[in-house]
C-alpha cells in the first residue's frame, strides 16, 4: 500500500496542514497583486479587512469550542440578539448598550454551556436549540429593522485608528488576546486538554465542566461583540437578517487554518488566515467576473483540502 | 510439535526500516504446524512490526515471506486473513453496537430464503460456537455490554473459525480474568492439536511457561535467541530479553522491589495519609473501608471486577458514590470531584492509560504540567521556566525516553508513557498515589523502574495504593494487602502473611465465584 512513498507524501501533508493557510494567501495576494487592477488600492485593502473582520471575531470564539470537540451554531443569533439590545438600549448611550449587548451574548453562552457541560447534551443539538431560540428573541425583541443617529457607536463602525478602521484594530487585539489566552493561560491549556482527552482531563483534576462552560461564554461574548460592531457599520440594527449563516463562514475559517474537528488542537492565527482566505477568494473571483456560484465551488474544494489535510494527521 | 514438517509460515532475512529507525533488521523465524510460538522483546524491539510483516500491514525492506512453501507477498492485512493468518490484538477490533451473535459470525450470516440472514439458526450457531470457548451468554446483546475477557473470546472464536492456518495472538490474556486465561489455553492447545500455528506475544512469562513450545526472543530488530521453552531458565530468557549479564538480572530479582522488610507506615499519631470509610455504590461497591498512612505501600488484591479499579477511582472522585466519604490526611474531599481530590494532594494512575491517561497528542511536557498547571502558574498565565524545571527534573529522574520535552507522547513507548503519567502525578507533590495496574502492558525494563520508583517513593514517606493482576508484583511490592471480592474488602494480609498462596486463600475464602 504505497509505503515507499508514504513518507515524503506526509511530509507536504504535514507541511500544508501545518503552513497550507499562509501559502494560499499569500499566493492569492500574489495572484491579486499581478492581475487584479487597483488591487493594492488602500480602500480595497480597508473594504476587505472590514468585511471580514466580524467573521473574524465570531471564529475566534468558534475556534476556542471547536478544540473542545463542541461546535457553536448559535453564533450568528447571538449576533443578531446582541443587534436587538443595542437597538432597545442605546437610548442610555453607546457603551451601555454596548455592555448589555455583551452581557446578552454572555447569557447566552453560559445557556449553551451549561447544556453541554452540565446536563451532557450534545454541543451540536444544544447549540442548534439556541441558534433557534435566540434568532426569535432577538426578533421579538426587535421586528424589524432600526436605524439610528448614535454618534458614538457610528464612530465604532466607521472610525479609524492611525488610518486603520477601528473593528479591523479590534479583530486584531482580540486575535492577540485569543493566541495569548490559549498558548499562556492555565485556562487555555485546560481547554486543549480536555479536547485531547477528557477523560484524562477528569482524572487529572481539571475543572471540565466548568472550563467547558466557559468556552462557550468566551464564544458568545465574542458573537455579541462581532453583533454590536456590524450593527455599528450598519448604522441599523437588523435582527432579522443579521448573522445568518455566520457559523458556517466561522467553522470553515477554523477547519481550513488546520484546527481538527476531532479537538484537542487550537490554531488561533491559522483560523484568522482561514477567514482571510476565505474572503479574498471571494473577491478575487469577483473582481475577475466570475459568478457567486464559482466561488461556493472553490470554497468547497478548499474545505475538502483542508478536512483532508487534517486527517490525514490523525489517522498517522 | 511437528518439527520435522515444512513450516506453514517463515520469514527469512526480513528487514523493515522506518524513518529513522531500523524496526527489523535481517529477521528470520520459522512457524511449524501445530506449534504454539512465543515472540518476546522489550517495547521497541520489533515484535509488532513483525507481525505487522505477518499480516500484510507493512511490507519488508528486504528479505521474504514463505507461506505453505511459496513466497507470499500480502498487500493488505484482507489478504493475509484471507489466506488463513488469523491476527487478535491487544485492543479488541469488533463492532461494539451489534450483538455478540453479529459479530461472532459478520461476513457469513447463515441466509434463509431471499437471502435474508436467518438470525434464529445465527444465534444458535453463535451460541453452540461460543460453548466450545466457555462462554455463555446472551448472544443478543450488543458486543459491548459484556466484559473485556467474553469480548476477547468473541474475537477468538471469530479468527478461528475463518479457516485459519495461522494465528497470532499479540497479548491475548491483558485482559482476561485467571478462569478466562484457563478456557484460553484450553482452546489453543485444540487449535494445537488441529495443526494450526499460533504465535503468541505475551509480557507474562507464566503463561509462556504454561502454552508455549517454543520462543523466539527479539531485541533491538534483531533475534537475539530462537529454540525450544522448556528448559530455558526463566531468568535467561528475562536476560536475553534485555541482553544485560545473567548475573546482574538475577542480583536484582525479577521485580525491582527491595524485598527484605515491610514497612509500617507512619503510624505516630497522624492521620493516614488517605483514609475512605464506607464507599458504597449500587453493584458496585459495598462498604469499602481502606486507610494508607504515609511511606506504606497498601496493595489491593482480588479478581478482575471485584472492585479494585472502582474503589481507586471513587478515592479520588471519579466515581459517583451512594455514600462513603473520604479524607486525604484527615480533612474530608468534597465528594465527587477530581479536582478537590488532586488540590488535596491525591492523584489516580489509571488502569487505561490510553484511553485515560495520557492526552495524545499534546507533548511530553505539557502531559507532565497538566495536573499542576496551577501551581505553576501565576495569576492564570502559564509559567515556561517553572513547568521547563520540574518537567528537566522528573524527565531526567524517570529516565523519560523523548526526543525532546516537545515531542508528543502519544509517539512514545509504553513505558515511557506510563513514566509521564507517573511524573504527571509526582509534580503535584502527592500524599497519596493510586496506581492501577501500573506495569501492564510495558516492557521488563520500564517495569522494573517503575517498580523501584514506587518503592523509593513510599521510603520517601509517601502513600501508595496498588493494584495490580500480577501477585508477584503485588505481594514484592505492597507492604500491606487488603483483598477484595465482589466490591467489598475481605481480608487483610500483613507482615510474613503477605504471601501468594494466603492472598489466593482469602479470595477464595467464601468460596465465591467471582463473576467477571
Amino acid at each position: 500500500m504505497a509505503e515507499a512513498v508514504a513518507p515524503p507524501g506526509r511530509r507536504v501533508l504535514a507541511w500544508a496542514q501545518e503552513y497550507g493557510v499562509y501559502a494560499a494567501v499569500g499566493v492569492l495576494l500574489l495572484f491579486n497583486v499581478l492581475f487584479t487592477p487597483h488591487f493594492l488600492d488602500v480602500a480595497n485593502f480597508r473594504t476587505q479587512l472590514v468585511q471580514v473582520a466580524p467573521i473574524v471575531i465570531v471564529s475566534l470564539g468558534m475556534a476556542l469550542v471547536i478544540g473542545t470537540q463542541g461546535i457553536d451554531l448559535s453564533v450568528g443569533s447571538v449576533m443578531a440578539l446582541a443587534a436587538a439590545l443595542v437597538a432597545l438600549y442605546l437610548g442610555y448611550g453607546a457603551w451601555p448598550a454596548l455592555l448589555v449587548a455583551l452581557v446578552g451574548g454572555a447569557v447566552a453562552g453560559t445557556a449553551g454551556g451549561a447544556l453541554v457541560a452540565y446536563v451532557g447534551v450534545q454541543p451540536i443539538v444544544a447549540t442548534l436549540a439556541l441558534l433557534v431560540g435566540v434568532r426569535g428573541l432577538a426578533n421579538v425583541l426587535v421586528p424589524q429593522l432600526v436605524e439610528f443617529r448614535n454618534p458614538d457607536l457610528i464612530a465604532l463602525g466607521s472610525s479609524s485608528l492611525y488610518g486603520v478602521p477601528v473593528i479591523v484594530v479590534i479583530a486584531a487585539v482580540l486575535t492577540l488576546l485569543m493566541a495569548f489566552l490559549v498558548r499562556r493561560t492555565t485556562f487555555g491549556r485546560q481547554v486543549v486538554a480536555i479536547g485531547g482527552n477528557r477523560a484524562a482531563s477528569e482524572l487529572s483534576g481539571l475543572p471540565v465542566r466548568r472550563v467547558l462552560l466557559l468556552v462557550y461564554v468566551v464564544s458568545g461574548v465574542l458573537a455579541a461583540l462581532a453583533g454590536v460592531l456590524a450593527t455599528a457599520r450598519l448604522q441599523a440594527s437588523d435582527p432579522t437578517s443579521l448573522g445568518l449563516f455566520i457559523e458556517l463562514s466561522a467553522i470553515t475559517a477554523v477547519v481550513v487554518g488546520g484546527t481538527p474537528l476531532s479537538g484537542g488542537r487550537i490554531r488561533v492565527l491559522s483560523t484568522v488566515m482561514g477567514a482571510l482566505l476565505m474572503q479574498l477568494l471571494s473577491a478575487t473571483l469577483i473582481k475577475h467576473n466570475l459568478p457567486q456560484s464559482w466561488t461556493q465551488i472553490v470554497q468547497a474544494v478548499i474545505i475538502l483540502a483542508a478536512v483532508y489535510a487534517t486527517r490525514e494527521r490523525g489517522t498517522r | 510439535m511437528s518439527q520435522s514438517a515444512a513450516p506453514v509460515l517463515e520469514a527469512r532475512q526480513i528487514s523493515k526500516r522506518f524513518p529513522g529507525v531500523v524496526a527489523l533488521d535481517g529477521v528470520s523465524l520459522a512457524l511449524f504446524p501445530g506449534e504454539v510460538h512465543a515472540l518476546v522483546g522489550e517495547n521497541g524491539a520489533g515484535k509488532s512490526t513483525l507481525i505487522k510483516v505477518f499480516t500484510g500491514v507493512h511490507r519488508p525492506d528486504a528479505g521474504e515471506l514463505i507461506y505453505n512453501g511459496s513466497p507470499a507477498a500480502f498487500g493488505t492485512p484482507l489478504d493475509a486473513q484471507r489466506a488463513g493468518i488469523s491476527t487478535i490484538y491487544q485492543e479488541v477490533n469488533l463492532v461494539p453496537m451489534m450483538s455478540v451473535a453479529r459479530n461472532l459470525m459478520l461476513g457469513r450470516e447463515p441466509r434463509g430464503r431471499l437471502g435474508v440472514i436467518d438470525t434464529a439458526r445465527m444465534y444458535g450457531e453463535a451460541e453452540r460456537i461460543l460453548a466450545g470457548y466457555g462462554v455463555v451468554t446472551d448472544v443478543r446483546r450488543p458486543l459491548r455490554t459484556l466484559g473485556m475477557g467474553v469480548q476477547q473470546m468473541v474475537a477468538l472464536a471469530r479468527a478461528v473459525a475463518i479457516d485459519a492456518r495461522v494465528v497470532i495472538m499479540d497479548e491475548p490474556t491483558s485482559s482476561l480474568e485467571p478462569r478466562e486465561v484457563e478456557t484460553l489455553f484450553s482452546v489453543i492447545r485444540k487449535l494445537k492439536d488441529d495443526g494450526i500455528a499460533v504465535v503468541y506475544v505475551s509480557h507474562r512469562l507464566d503463561e509462556l511457561y504454561a502454552v508455549c513450545d517454543r520462543v523466539t526472543v527479539l531485541r533491538d530488530g534483531k533475534v537475539a535467541h530462537t529454540g525450544p521453552l522448556a528448559g530455558l531458565e526463566r531468568l535467561k530468557l528475562i536476560s536475553l530479553m534485555l541482553g544485560r549479564d545473567l548475573d546482574e538480572v538475577k542480583s536484582g530479582g525479577l521485580t525491582r522491589f527491595s524485598r527484605d522488610r515491610r514497612r509500617a507506615g507512619k503510624r505516630d499519631g497522624a492521620p493516614p495519609a488517605v483514609r475512605a470509610e464506607g464507599l458504597t455504590r449500587r453493584q458496585v461497591l459495598h462498604g469499602v473501608d481502606v486507610a494508607v498512612w504515609s511511606g506504606e505501600v497498601v496493595g489491593l488484591g482480588g479478581l478482575l471486577g471485584a472492585g479494585r479499579s472502582e474503589t481507586a477511582k471513587a478515592i479520588v472522585g471519579a466515581l459517583r458514590l451512594d455514600s462513603g466519604r473520604v479524607l486525604v490526611a484527615g480533612l474530608p474531599l468534597r465528594t465527587g470531584s477530581t479536582t478537590a481530590a488532586v488540590r488535596a494532594g491525591a492523584g489516580l494512575l489509571p488502569e487505561d492509560r490510553k484511553a485515560e491517561g495520557i492526552i495524545p497528542e499534546l507533548s511530553v511536557r505539557e502531559n507532565i504540567a497538566l495536573a499542576a498547571l496551577p501551581s505553576l502558574s501565576r495569576a492564570g498565565v502559564v509559567s515556561d521556566a517553572k513547568i521547563d524545571k520540574v518537567v528537566e527534573v522528573f524527565m531526567r529522574r524517570l529516565k523519560i525516553k523523548a526526543a525532546s520535552p516537545h515531542q508528543p507522547v502519544q509517539e512514545l513507548s509504553g513505558g515511557n508513557q506510563q513514566k509521564v503519567l507517573l511524573a504527571r502525578w509526582l509534580a503535584i507533590r502527592p500524599k497519596i498515589l493510586l496506581l492501577d495496574e501500573p506495569t501492564r502492558g510495558i516492557d521488563v525494563g520500564a517495569k522494573a523502574e517503575v517498580q523501584a520508583l514506587v518503592d523509593e517513593l513510599a521510603e520517601e514517606g509517601l502513600g501508595v495504593l496498588l493494584i495490580s493482576s500480577d501477585l508477584e508484583e503485588l505481594v514484592e511490592g505492597a507492604d500491606r494487602i487488603l483483598v477484595m471480592r465482589e466490591g467489598a474488602v475481605v481480608g487483610e494480609l500483613s507482615g510474613d502473611d503477605v504471601t501468594e498462596d494466603k492472598i489466593m486463600a482469602s479470595i477464595a475464602e467464601r468460596g465465591a465465584e467471582s463473576d467477571g
